[in-house]
């Protein structure tokens, strides 16, 4: 049987055409292409890809479902073991997780588990969720603080095994930077809800608007449930502490992200909260963050889009297939460059940003060459708008209420092997234990934690 | 949802409103705020606590009426409902017995004072209030600020009624008398705030600011908000609302805050003017 060595392509709204709007760019598979693609699957003995996926999705299972045609049962199988299938069919960064293990790998492309994961969730999403026959119920009351990836897989997870959960959220909506970070052009907001629904279907009830650590304590929390998982994220921006940064047009990517999507700016004045974007933006650093800032900014009618990193493409944390989406779109980029100043117009808005050169020296602690300013190579650049995106650290707002939580370097909390945090009871996972990290390990730490909560309610 | 129960209107463009918020009235504290948003397509908006009754679960704000959502707000009726409600935010003030604290607020800035006043007495100090608007007409909550107060002078901008002239220009008189004065608390537009700052600080007296920035999340994760305090960014949200007025660099935060003119402008459609103080 010869099998095919690349993966299927995934049809993308082309780059003109998708600039102007804010529509998805990934428009997934049809039907036969997805059980085309579902058929080159080895099913190999060893399941090197399972190994791969932090939340251990049966892929070779579910794969075979797809390529028989069985979409109803491939999404169950997935649903298993994954809560949030759409969204990571999505975002996960699957070339370096279950697609790089892929036997197919080896001889020619891996196996596009992705995108076939993605088809069969989208496949699911067409129907509505009937609301299920609840488990057994233990009577046990368990509290989730933040709704981000964490909080929702422990929070459907904990449902499942008959517990009673509530999630409490600091925003008036659910999903944590899946609704607030990541475009829509990457990640429908409709898909996000879609995926809520899901969970609340399970049983799961949502309270918005309630800020743990001001509204209510986590001791409070203990006192009221029998265990409490925190999943509050990194939300706090890293600054470039340069000066003329407090300068106006001069953003955080939280901040401008946040009024696009959570606030959907996008569509302002028919929404009320703006955003103002500038014909030249220069968004620093090249994360998967900045290269979904500078793509923002060009469909918010940017002339010229900048990426501005300190070190060169191949040091660059974003997905490459993020890069190549940006560039494909006309955004630039403009490595070994630094920015040491901003300056401003007399109301106050930014104008200039003057950078220094770099040069790569010895890698450092994170393995990647360490970029060193060369000195004298200063120069100006015009600018109008700029995004800060270096980067994001545990909200300390949490941690600062409640007394006996130990946090370590950088303000994440502290937490064992079984993601249990120095106070018995409250248990703690994703970004606000690794730093900013990605939407599958996020969810991989809150199915553990809900197996170890579990453990310990049970026991209780 | 969040009931309204009571939407009064105090004097042209402000309005006194009673939301039904249990969670939020039973830990608000003075100093603290919250932030709203009346519905699906609203902007979260930024507002001080008044007042609050914690049996009833009842809040209290006043606000003027500047833009679209504060308009939109006004417009409410009881029996009305407004989407979201987050509260408490900010850090509350810190209430010591102190000895004596003059407490100031100016225009919108009166009824923050209000809670902050009467814990204050509370805690033991003597009260001096400050208030001050721009013309009679404008003056509220005159009534409220004397009851917690030991001691009120009123201002206004063009002197029909009471002091004519700015509320520093009353407090820069009471220091000159010779008083000792062991705190200042001010709250109100930001050139006031700063008035006040310049004529304490020659004397050495602390005085405590409340900041108002454009915010969005309000819990410190955008950093919309910031402000340069003593040489540092600070989240005027997490880390404020209250600073040591003599640090904050106000200038930089007056150009801040107007930096959604022409959006805001467009948001409202132009339709309405209103007397609008800037910064
Ligand atoms: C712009 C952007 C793009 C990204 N793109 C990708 C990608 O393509 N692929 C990928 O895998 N990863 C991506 N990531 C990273 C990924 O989104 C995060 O690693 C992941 O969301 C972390 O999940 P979490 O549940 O730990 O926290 P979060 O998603 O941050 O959720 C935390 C939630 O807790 C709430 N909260 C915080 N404090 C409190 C409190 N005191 N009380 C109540 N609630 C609180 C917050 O409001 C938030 O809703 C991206 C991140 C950003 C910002
Ligand atoms: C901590 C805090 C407490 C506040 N407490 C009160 C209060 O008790 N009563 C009250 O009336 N207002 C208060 N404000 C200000 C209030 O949030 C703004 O007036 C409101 O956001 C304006 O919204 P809008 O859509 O009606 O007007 P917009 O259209 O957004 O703005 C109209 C005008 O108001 C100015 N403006 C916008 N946002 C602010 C702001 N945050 N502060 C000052 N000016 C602003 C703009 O520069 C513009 O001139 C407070 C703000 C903060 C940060
Ligand atoms: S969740 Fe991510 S890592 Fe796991 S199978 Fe899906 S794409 Fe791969
Ligand atoms: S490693 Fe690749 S080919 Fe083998 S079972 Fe997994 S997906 Fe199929
Ligand atoms: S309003 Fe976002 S950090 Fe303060």
């Amino acid at each position: 049987m010869g099998v095919k060595k690349k993966k299927h392509k995934m049809p993308e709204q082309n780059p003109k055409g998708r600039i102007q709007n804010f529509r998805e760019v990934a428009l997934g598979y049809d039907k036969r292409t997805a059980v085309e693609e579902a058929k080159r699957c080895l099913h190999c003995v060893n399941k090197p890809c399972v190994e791969g996926c932090p939340v251990g999705i049966d892929i070779p299972a579910f794969v075979k479902l797809v390529s028989q045609g069985d979409f109803d049962s491939a999404i169950r199988k997935i649903r298993e073991k994954s809560n949030l299938p759409a969204v990571c069919g999505r975002v996960c960064p699957y070339e370096r997780q279950c697609e790089e293990v892929c036997t197919l790998g080896k001889t020619g492309e891996p196996l596009g588990i992705g995108h076939l994961e993605r088809f069969v969730s989208d496949h699911e999403m067409k129907k509505v969720f009937k609301k299920k026959k609840p488990p057994e119920q233990t009577g046990k009351k368990i509290a989730v603080v933040g709704s981000g990836p964490a909080g929702l897989t422990c929070a459907g997870d904990l449902a499942k095994m008959g517990h009673k959960v509530t999630v409490f959220e600091a925003l008036h909506e659910g999903g944590g930077v899946l609704t607030y970070g990541i475009p829509e052009f990457r990640l429908p907001k409709e898909i996000v809800r879609s995926e809520i629904n899901y969970i609340k279907s399970l049983g799961v009830r949502m309270e918005y608007d309630m800020v743990i650590g001001k509204i209510i304590t986590v001791e409070e929390l203990k006192r009221d449930y029998d265990a409490v998982f925190i999943g509050t994220g990194a939300g706090l921006p890293y600054w470039l502490k340069v000066p003329g940064e407090n300068l106006n047009n001069i953003y955080s990517s939280n901040e401008f992200l946040t009024r696009v999507n959570l606030m959907k700016a996008y569509r302002f004045p028919e929404y009320d909260t703006p955003v103002r974007v500038g014909k030249r933006v220069v968004t620093i650093g090249a994360g998967n963050v900045s290269v979904d800032c500078a793509r923002t900014a060009l469909r918010l009618g940017a002339r010229e889009s900048i990426i501005a990193y300190r070190r060169t493409e191949k040091e660059a944390p974003a997905r490459i297939e993020e890069i190549q989406h940006a560039k494909e779109e006309g955004v630039k980029f403009r490595f070994l460059t630094q920015p040491v100043s901003f300056t401003g117009n007399k109301e106050g808005e930014v104008r200039k940003m003057e950078c220094i050169r770099m040069k790569l020296g010895e890698p450092d602690e994170t393995g990647r060459r360490r970029p060193i300013p060369i000195k004298g190579s200063n120069f100006t650049m015009n600018v109008d708008t700029v995004i800060i995106a270096i980067g994001e650290r545990p909200n300390p707002l949490l941690a600062k209420a409640t007394k006996d939580l130990k946090t370590a370097e950088r303000g994440i909390i502290e937490v064992d092997e079984n993601q249990i945090t120095s106070i018995p009871g409250v248990f703690a996972g994703g970004d606000i234990t690794t730093g900013a990290a990605t939407v599958i390990l996020a969810m991989g730490a809150g199915k553990k934690a809900a197996e170890a909560i579990d453990k310990y309610v049970r026991k209780g | 949802m969040y009931e309204i129960l009571r939407n009064e209107k105090l004097a042209e463009d402000t309005h006194l409103m009673e939301i039904g918020a249990p969670m939020v009235a039973e830990r608000i504290k003075p100093g603290n705020f919250v932030i709203l948003r009346i519905s699906e397509k609203g902007e979260r908006i930024p507002m001080s606590v008044f007042d609050f009754d914690r049996n009833k679960g009842v809040l209290t704000i006043v606000f003027k009426v500047v833009g679209k959502t504060t308009k939109d707000l006004s417009s409410l009726k009881e029996g009305d409902s407004i989407m979201n409600f987050v509260g408490p935010l900010g850090n509350p003030t810190e209430i010591e017995k102190f000895g004596t604290v003059v407490c100031i607020g100016g225009g919108i800035g009166i009824p923050p004072i209000y809670p902050i006043a009467r814990e204050m007495r509370k805690a033991g100090n003597k009260v001096i209030s400050i208030i001050g608007a721009r013309r009679k007409y404008l003056l509220i909550l005159e009534d409220e600020i004397k009851s917690v107060s030991d001691e009120l002078h009123v201002t206004t901008d063009d002197g029909s009624y009471g002091h004519k002239g700015f509320v520093s220009d009353v407090l820069n008189m009471i220091i000159r008398e010779g008083r000792k004065i062991d705190r200042v608390i001010a709250v109100g537009p930001l050139v006031m705030m700063k008035a006040v700052c310049d004529v304490t600080k020659p004397h050495g007296i602390k005085t405590i600011v409340s900041l108002n920035p454009i915010m969005v999340d309000g819990t410190g994760m955008c950093g919309c908000c910031r402000v340069t305090v003593g040489g540092e960014t600070k989240f005027v949200c997490v880390d404020g609302p209250e600073f040591d007025g003599h640090e904050v660099d106000f200038d930089n935060l007056i150009l801040r805050n107007n930096r959604f003119l022409e959006e805001e402008e467009k948001a409202k459609g132009g339709c309405y003017g209103s007397e609008k103080e800037k910064a």
